[in-house]
């Protein structure tokens, strides 16, 4: 049964990647959402299945194959479902269907191979998502891993004739590679410090070691691990890849760059909690990280103006928080702002989506405003995943996030706290600028066969302002009430209970209920997303000028932010550009033209040359011939006779 | 009554007539001819060997080299004709087109 999850969007993949070219759109869309609605089916059985166990016994395994066997060290191609991986596939299979339903409308204008071939990539990365949530060993998780890094950059890179669509693809992929190259180093030294990659079995070895105190094994491979963790799910340092992400059509970042791939670093440390509980030092710095990451990038989609980079920024920032709460072991915690962020993210990415196809392609805030009237639908599914993720009650976010904030207080991480909770006042501010500037104030839209301008989104279409077709409304009303309700299934601490079996003894057992300092925090904590929200009104909604007038007056870190710190420019700077130098004047230049160049065609002259000579002895002459043969056997002979 | 080592040697010195046919005749015709006396001044020692050691092995072999000899020839000869049809001339050293 768990087979048939990925092996669906599998099947759907090869229907619409043979025969898509011969398909209408309307055949191609729906083998790709019948699949994805099946395989959502399944799952459901499945976890059913999976909470119908005892909870100590809470794991189906199911074994395709024999992968590989050498010696004694065997990996099966085995998939195996447990709490963690139930809420992962409830999550992908679930939003993911949602998302391609979405699509169906979304990428109307496609000509039909384009609208085939962008359905294929979409199974195909819904497959390899369930591989990676679903794989028993870190094997089985890598080749999901890499799948899904193969259909960022083929669907980032969707609209390939535009070249910064094509760059974003191949950015993407290359930094993902620095993170893959952290992560595979961690799975092999697993491997020899182990000797084997079930996740399990690495747990029971983990679990008989104390915990790493100073830099030893386990906190290197964990350290390893969260380097491939930064790459995928966009930490510092690798962060830059996602905001440039956001060239590829919108129900993609909606799917893979919020809700389903991004997190597959969080997902991959809670897989991993026993080890990384034995490393508190990689969990510390992965804590430092994560709350940096939430606070820089919360910074930067302050001030962005294209609709799509402040989402991408503020999911850069959730994903922060998430390490954060990794970081201080409240893994449930992590998990659950997961979960609850697939909702809300994707429903903000769906609306920005809706509102970017009303307007033709135009992703420029300053060219929007004044869309609610027209566009009452999209309004307000996106004020409930902006409540949602500012967190306030009884939205998901709020739970999520203020269970995070409660954990890193309460485990003595008050810095972090303290960041974090700044965190989530420019993340109501940012979130509630872009409602305000998107959807209130006076109308900046502008036709574009009068500006002139091209549309920043490949998507071309109608001018004429309309709000979310059938499929797209759909997928926003679910979501909206996803984000909604999404939370509440934490209450009374179930989700934590659910998701126990999954860490073992890696949960951080802290002192029983503290209950006031909870409702204390927790009412800061909806203050301060309060504040940020009445903020945003201010500058955005009520005074305008003043937020001008704020930013002339720190013109040097508006400048800074718009330019996101400049760390595009620093890469550039001190990476790019002396690669480049090096691989153009050191490696080809150097080492290809004058080393593998001069060597090969120097053997090539050589053996001219001396064949020019012994081309001589060629006469042509049988008999000249036979001579030389009859010497030599002469000379042999002799040899032989008067040795 | 002639002992193998008269043999060997009658055999070595037809040998060496037919090798130096071979180098010194201009003849095409002559020089097949030549090899042939090779082959049966070998032909001869095999012969020789066999009597001595009472073995019917080297018959044997001769009946081969003679049949291959037969073949050879008759290939040879074929070549040294459509060889005369195409050069008019069955001097060896006018071929010598046979390189780079």
């Amino acid at each position: 049964m768990l087979l048939l999850i990925p092996l669906l969007p599998l099947v759907g993949f090869l229907i619409n990647a043979s025969f898509g070219r011969r398909l209408s759109k309307g055949a191609s869309g729906t083998v790709a959402c019948a699949v994805m609605l099946m395989s959502f089916a399944v799952s459901v059985a499945a976890v059913a299945r999976l909470v119908g166990l005892p909870p100590e016994g809470r794991a189906i395994e199911q074994m395709a194959f024999n992968w590989i066997t050498s010696g004694d060290f065997s990996v099966g191609l085995t998939l195996r479902l447990d709490p963690l991986s139930a809420v992962m596939i409830l999550v992908v299979t679930g939003i993911g269907s949602l998302i391609h339903v979405y699509s169906t409308a979304y990428m109307h204008e496609e000509t039909d191979p384009e609208y085939a071939r962008y359905f294929s990539y979409l199974n195909l990365f819904a497959a390899f998502m369930l591989i990676l949530v679903l794989g028993s060993s870190f094997l089985v998780m890598f080749v999901g891993w890499e799948g899904v890094g193969l259909c960022s950059y083929l669907l980032i890179g969707f609209w390939y004739e535009k070249k910064s669509a094509a760059d974003a693809g191949k950015k993407a992929f290359i930094v993902n590679r620095i993170g893959d190259w952290g992560f595979i180093l961690g799975v092999l030294l697993i491997f020899a410090r182990f000797g084997t990659l079930d996740f399990q079995d690495v747990a029971r070895a983990v679990s008989q070691l104390s915990p790493d105190q100073t830099f030893g094994t386990l906190s290197i491979i964990t350290l390893m691990l969260f380097i491939g963790a930064t790459g995928k799910s966009a930490q510092i340092p690798l962060f830059v890849w996602l905001p440039d992400a956001m060239e590829g059509p919108t129900p993609v970042s909606a799917l893979i760059h919020a809700a389903t791939m991004v997190t597959a670093g969080v997902y991959m440390i809670g897989r991993n909690a026993v080890l990384f509980g034995h490393a508190p030092l990689t969990l510390n710095i992965v804590a430092v990280i994560g709350t940096a990451t939430a606070l820089i990038a919360g910074t930067i989609g302050l001030v962005q103006n294209d609709i799509k980079k402040v989402l991408a920024y503020s999911t850069v920032s959730q994903l922060g928080y998430m390490f954060l709460a990794m970081g201080v072991g409240a893994y449930a915690a992590g998990i659950f702002h997961l979960y609850t962020h697939a909702f809300f993210k994707a429903l903000l990415f769906l609306g920005s989506g809706a509102v970017i196809h009303a307007l033709a392609g135009e992703q420029d805030m300053r060219r929007m405003g004044g869309l609610r009237k027209a566009l009452p639908l999209t309004y307000w599914t996106f004020v409930i995943g902006a409540v949602a993720i500012a967190g306030i009650p009884p939205f998901a976010g709020f739970y999520s996030k203020d269970e995070i904030l409660f954990k890193s207080f309460s485990s003595g991480h008050t810095w972090l706290w303290a960041v974090g909770l700044l965190t989530a006042l420019l993340t109501a501010c940012y979130m509630f600028r872009l409602v305000f500037m998107t959807f209130h104030g006076p109308s900046h839209t502008v036709s574009h066969t009068e500006a002139g301008h091209e549309p920043q989104d490949a998507h071309g279409g109608h001018a004429h302002l309309h709000d979310a077709p059938l499929p797209m409304a759909i997928a926003l009303v679910v979501l909206a009430i996803g984000s909604i309700a999404a939370g509440w299934v934490s209450w009374g601490g179930r989700f934590e209970k659910f998701l126990e079996p999954s860490f073992g003894a890696a949960l951080v057992h802290e002192p029983a209920a503290e209950g006031n300092l909870e409702t204390t925090l927790m009412i800061v904590s909806v203050v301060v997303a309060l504040v940020g929200i009445g903020l945003a009104a201010y500058y955005f909604l009520k005074n305008r000028a003043a937020a001008n007038k704020l930013a002339e007056t720190f013109s040097g870190v508006h400048r800074v932010l718009e330019h996101k710190y400049y760390v595009d420019e620093i890469y550039d700077a001190g990476v790019v550009q002396p690669i480049q130098i090096v691989s153009e004047e050191g490696l080809w230049k150097g080492v290809d033209v004058g080393v593998i160049d001069r060597t090969v065609n120097g053997v090539g002259q050589a053996i001219g040359g001396t064949s020019e000579v012994l081309r001589l002895f060629q006469t042509g002459s049988v008999r000249a011939y036979a001579a030389s043969i009859f010497l030599g056997v002469v000379a042999v002979l002799g040899y032989y006779f008067w040795r | 009554m002639p002992t193998l080592n008269d043999y060997l040697v009658l055999s070595a010195i037809l040998f060496a007539i037919g090798t130096a046919g071979v180098f010194v005749r201009r003849n095409l015709i002559t020089i097949l001819l030549s090899i042939e006396i090779m082959l049966n001044a070998v032909n001869l020692s095999f012969v020789a060997f066999g009597r001595s050691f009472g073995t019917a092995d080297g018959q044997i072999i001769v009946f081969f080299v003679m049949t291959v000899a037969a073949a050879e020839a008759a290939v040879g000869l074929a070549i040294v004709i459509s060889l005369f049809r195409h050069r008019e001339s069955l001097n060896p050293d006018t071929f010598t087109s046979l390189k780079w």
